[in-house]
């Protein structure tokens, strides 16, 4: 059964329709990579189901819960952790202020806070560095990181890898699969397919705000002519 | 020292400096630096919104207002004491505060600019309108054998200046311990993000409003202090002037630092007085500093020392 469910949503950017009847699933343990041309609605999926963007239509559930109508800030409280694109850190903040802002709304503290730094080791070397100063990699590990803080049942992450160097992408694909071992329900919104590949089970392709297509990522591993019809890579 | 220790000895001291100060100053910068001390809680008001929750206000002048007459008005016509109506003062700024940001906080940007002023704009004019009672322009004497508290003769400048100075001396660790406690950190997030700190569980709309009533409560004891230490009460405190002064004060001494506040209105205060020493033009001088601060400490005064030395600056 899947944990997170979208059921035909529409959503609007002012007067204009962004999202079209869009669906897709991801159960627990799951990876689903999203993947689209650019301006397919990606992006603005990931702001709906976070009420970030009103939808109008449609239905967006957490292990059966509705969570069209919620409040924006009611929703991770839910137990969905959102990783934006461009990762958005508090660049004024340091890294443990950063962490302490993510764990604040929940009481697990101290626990979770050792857990994500040992996940990312990294961090733990820069607490007292400001975000705005951390490269690009260790932005991204921080945004996640803050993010899991609130012991998310399902992530999403918007373009985690984009603007990173390979080591890092590499990084970035062992947190998700450690995180999927966890039974974290992870939604990828990729540009990239050689970067999730090879972790995603699914991939759900959206074109002009529509779902295209959900297909298994293994017949994409197999037939990369499909990947080509639908992303043009 | 460590980094947690280092804002804490900062702090304790700036304060015992400034008390230090009461002992060796010479009569005028004595009688000045009261006056500055109990400014610099205006612009630590200020600063508590616009430096920490990146709330941009043009309006302040009303909080200011709202203590000093919610502290005058009941002296004066009830023949209220010293000590609750300074307390009065400061729920006055914390109520109008409230009022304020609840209806302020529908609009953002250069909207909510626009509506502070607004309101700023109509408690002077209410002011005015309430002649009677306010005396308008004019405004209105509070007489010096009402000025004490707790048997102390607030007019005295020993008593005026060590009043001023317990008076920044509690709003200085009291706004410290605001910026250092989760919530400072939450308001921090605001400023810097504000989707992505609701994004992760918080209440945006009631961190914001509680950061306005925090500063409206803070001006609002300001305003109640500066009426009770000076002994007047006027409309002029309620004018658009009021609201652009703790402005420049924050930006010239940094927005979001403890002390910024403190260092911006003292400055402007010495710069304005001792340039009009030299020059009817003094306005001219004032703004040439303040062009050549913005061009070359455009964090402002401590904003700068904070990028460049102390990070670990509150």
């Amino acid at each position: 059964m899947a944990l997170l469910e979208v059921r035909g949503i529409d959503a609007f950017h002012g007067k204009v329709q962004a999202l079209r009847g869009v669906s897709l699933a991801v159960g627990a343990g799951e990876i689903l990579c999203v993947m689209g041309r650019n301006g397919a609605g990606k992006t603005t999926t990931m702001k709906a189901i976070m009420g970030l963007v009103p939808v109008r239509a449609g239905s967006v559930t957490l292990a059966g819960e509705e969570l069209v109508g919620l409040k924006p800030h009611e929703i991770p409280k839910k137990g969905i952790g959102y990783v934006p694109q461009g990762r958005r850190l508090f660049a004024e903040l340091t890294v443990a202020e950063n962490l302490e802002v993510g764990l604040m709304t929940r009481s697990t503290g101290e626990a979770t806070r050792e857990r994500m730094l040992e996940m990312f080791p990294r961090l733990r070397d820069r607490l007292r560095q400001r975000a705005g100063t951390l490269s690009g990699g260790e932005q991204q590990m921080l945004a996640m990181a803050r993010a899991l803080c609130l012991e998310p049942s399902v992530l999403l992450m918007d373009e985690p890898t984009e603007g990173l160097q390979p080591s890092m992408i590499a990084l970035i694909r062992e947190a998700a699969l450690e995180m999927k071992s966890r039974g974290v329900a992870i939604v990828l919104v990729e540009q990239r397919a050689d970067a999730v590949l090879q972790i995603a089970d699914r991939v759900t392709f959206l074109d002009n705000g529509r779902t295209a297509e959900t297909v298994e990522a293994a017949a994409l591993r197999a037939d990369p002519g499909l990947l080509h019809r639908h992303v043009g890579v | 020292m460590t980094g947690l220790m280092k804002p804490g000895a900062l702090h304790v001291g700036v304060a015992l400096l400034l008390l230090a100060a009461n002992f060796l100053l010479p009569e005028y910068h004595h009688g000045a630096m009261a006056r500055v001390l109990t400014l610099a809680v205006f612009a630590m008001g200020y600063n508590v919104m616009f430096g920490y929750a990146g709330l941009l206000s043009l309006g302040h002048a009303l909080f200011f207002a709202a203590g000093l007459y919610g502290m005058g008005l009941p002296m004066q016509h009830l023949g209220l004491a010293a000590e609750p109506a300074f307390l009065l003062g400061i729920f006055s700024g914390a109520l109008v505060a409230a009022v304020v940001g609840a209806l302020a906080l529908r609009t953002a940007g250069v909207a909510f600019m626009i509506v502070t002023l607004m309101f700023a704009q109509a408690g002077y004019l209410t002011i005015l309108y309430f002649l009677e009672y306010t005396r308008g322009d004019e405004g209105f004497v509070i007489a010096r054998e009402a000025r004490t508290v707790f048997g102390l003769d607030l007019a005295a400048p020993e008593v005026r200046y060590l009043a001023a100075w317990l008076l920044f001396t509690v709003a200085m660790f009291v706004v410290l311990a605001l910026v250092r406690s989760p919530a400072g950190r939450v308001l921090v997030a605001i400023r810097e993000n504000e989707e992505r700190a609701r994004m992760l569980g918080y209440d945006v709309a009631r961190y914001k409003l509680g950061a306005i009533v925090v500063s409206g409560a803070l001006c609002g004891a300001a305003g109640a202090a500066y009426g009770l230490l000076f002994g007047y009460v006027g409309a002029t405190f309620a004018s658009v002037q009021y609201s652009i002064l703790p402005l420049l004060w924050v930006l010239l001494g940094g927005a979001g630092t403890v002390l910024g506040p403190l260092l911006g209105a003292t400055f402007m205060f010495y710069l304005i007085d001792l340039s009009s020493g030299i020059t009817d033009a003094y306005m001219l001088i004032a703004g040439a500093a303040l062009v050549a601060l913005t061009l070359f400490a455009p964090a402002g005064l401590l904003g700068e020392l904070r990028r460049r030395a102390c990070p670990w600056l509150p």
